[in-house]
């Protein structure tokens, strides 16, 4: 496709976007279909729109702004922006959890690409079951098919105690029934789906349900938020990838007596904060992912 | 072994094979939001507890991953966990049901002496 392959150009050029990382599997055989083509989607995660607190993010109320102008100026637009959850940050009061949820809409409105995915997180969805949420951005788990990768949304977050439930799993193997088992199927998750850290709970309580699913899937990849940080990990053959957030870093998996957020580093404002862009080529199930800052250095 | 296999378990002891026997040492745990009181338990290596977990308000969780125990905490209800502690050292429990706004906050620590 033209437009990925001006992409990739541009970025070798202008040296933008951080790290790239190949994830899914080297060498693979064609998966190249009729109706396939390349294109490329853009992940934002963990907003916490209505968070404050100045020691962690000075700019909690300006960050979420900075990440939609920068995604606007991607050089080449994306297919479609997927947000993975906690849009906002949790409130007990109803009334003020729906403002934020309507503030963020707004905010997000301002995307020039306004085919956007959204996913709820246990901020935004664990204290209704995700009533709120939904009157919002409606069904909080769904599939659609993308130039000829299928995409699943898997909702962890709305059962307040971090389970995909019974009725979804067996929803989420009905509709992976329908794909072949070379498919290209990527999913999208607030929590891990795997046991990353419990002692943190990072975690979903029914996730390994979830990869027992997933398994005879020959291409599965997963992204994920919820832990505030960039991670790499492998179950299997499924590679699951998480995102920075865009108003905290939160440290390394057991790094710290407490999982205690990053402070605000005056000197490097915005450290660990920053959005992804990840590349679907025909022919591969490998995915090249970018790290994005959300404000210039 | 998976996590839920391993929560079903403790999850298990807490439906009824926690029943503390006449010898057991009982602990009582009252959850609230955002805090366990008391939040800091010592046990001693090798001999079984039975922690009995109540809730004053909403419901809360109790995972102590580092013992494969958990349990949910329903108010009005009393959810027992047996524990046996295997190791020395400090452990973490904390709430794994999200119960509000503070709810990251709330965790406490197992202390296990030889």
């Amino acid at each position: 496709m033209r437009n990925a392959i001006d992409r990739r150009d541009f970025l070798r050029l202008a040296g933008l976007g951080g790290a790239v990382f190949a994830s899914g599997l080297a060498g693979c055989a064609s998966l190249g279909r009729a109706g396939q083509d390349d294109f490329y989607f853009v992940q934002l995660s963990d907003a916490h729109w209505g968070f404050s607190g100045a020691a962690l993010n000075p700019d909690a109320g300006g960050t979420l702004h900075k990440a939609v102008a920068a995604v606007n100026d991607l050089a080449v637009a994306p297919d479609f922006i997927v947000f993975t959850g906690d849009l906002t940050h949790t409130t007990d009061d109803p009334k003020e959890r729906r403002r934020r949820l309507a503030e963020f809409r707004d905010i997000v409105g301002a995307l020039k690409n306004k085919n956007v995915r959204f996913m709820p997180g246990e901020h935004d969805a664990s204290l209704d079951k995700g009533q709120a949420w939904k009157e919002f951005f409606g069904a909080s788990y769904y599939s659609f098919d993308h130039k000829g990768v299928h995409f699943v949304a898997v909702d962890n977050v709305s059962d307040p105690a971090a389970r995909i439930g019974d009725e979804q799993l067996a929803w989420l193997k009905a509709d992976l029934a329908a794909q072949a088992g070379d498919a290209r199927i990527v999913v999208f998750a607030h929590r891990p789906l795997f046991d990353l850290y419990p002692q943190w709970d990072w975690a979903t309580r029914d996730g390994a349900q979830a990869i027992e699913i997933l398994m005879p899937y020959k291409n599965v990849t997963v992204f994920y938020g919820h832990i505030h940080q960039e991670h790499h990990h492998m179950t299997g053959h499924i590679a699951h990838h998480s995102a920075k957030s865009l108003i905290f870093p939160l440290p390394a998996p057991g790094s710290l007596p407490k999982r205690v957020p990053v402070a605000w580093d005056p000197a490097q404002p915005y450290r660990g904060l920053g959005f992804r862009s990840v590349e679907a080529e025909v022919g591969k199930a490998a995915y090249e992912i970018t790290e994005y800052p959300v404000a210039k250095a | 072994m998976q996590r839920r296999q391993l929560l079903a378990l403790g999850l298990a002891a807490a439906a009824g094979a926690a029943l503390p026997q006449p010898q057991e040492r009982v602990i009582r745990i009252v959850a609230r939001k955002f805090e366990y009181s008391p939040s800091e338990i010592t046990l001693q290596k090798g001999v079984p507890v039975v922690l009995e977990l109540t809730s004053e308000d909403v419901i809360m969780g109790f995972s102590a991953p580092d013992f494969k125990a958990g349990a949910e905490i329903v108010p009005g209800k009393v959810a027992r966990v047996r524990l046996v502690p295997d190791r020395v050292g400090s452990f973490d429990f904390f709430c794994d049901v999200f119960c509000g706004e503070f709810h990251e906050d709330m965790a406490g620590k197992i202390h296990v002496v030889a």
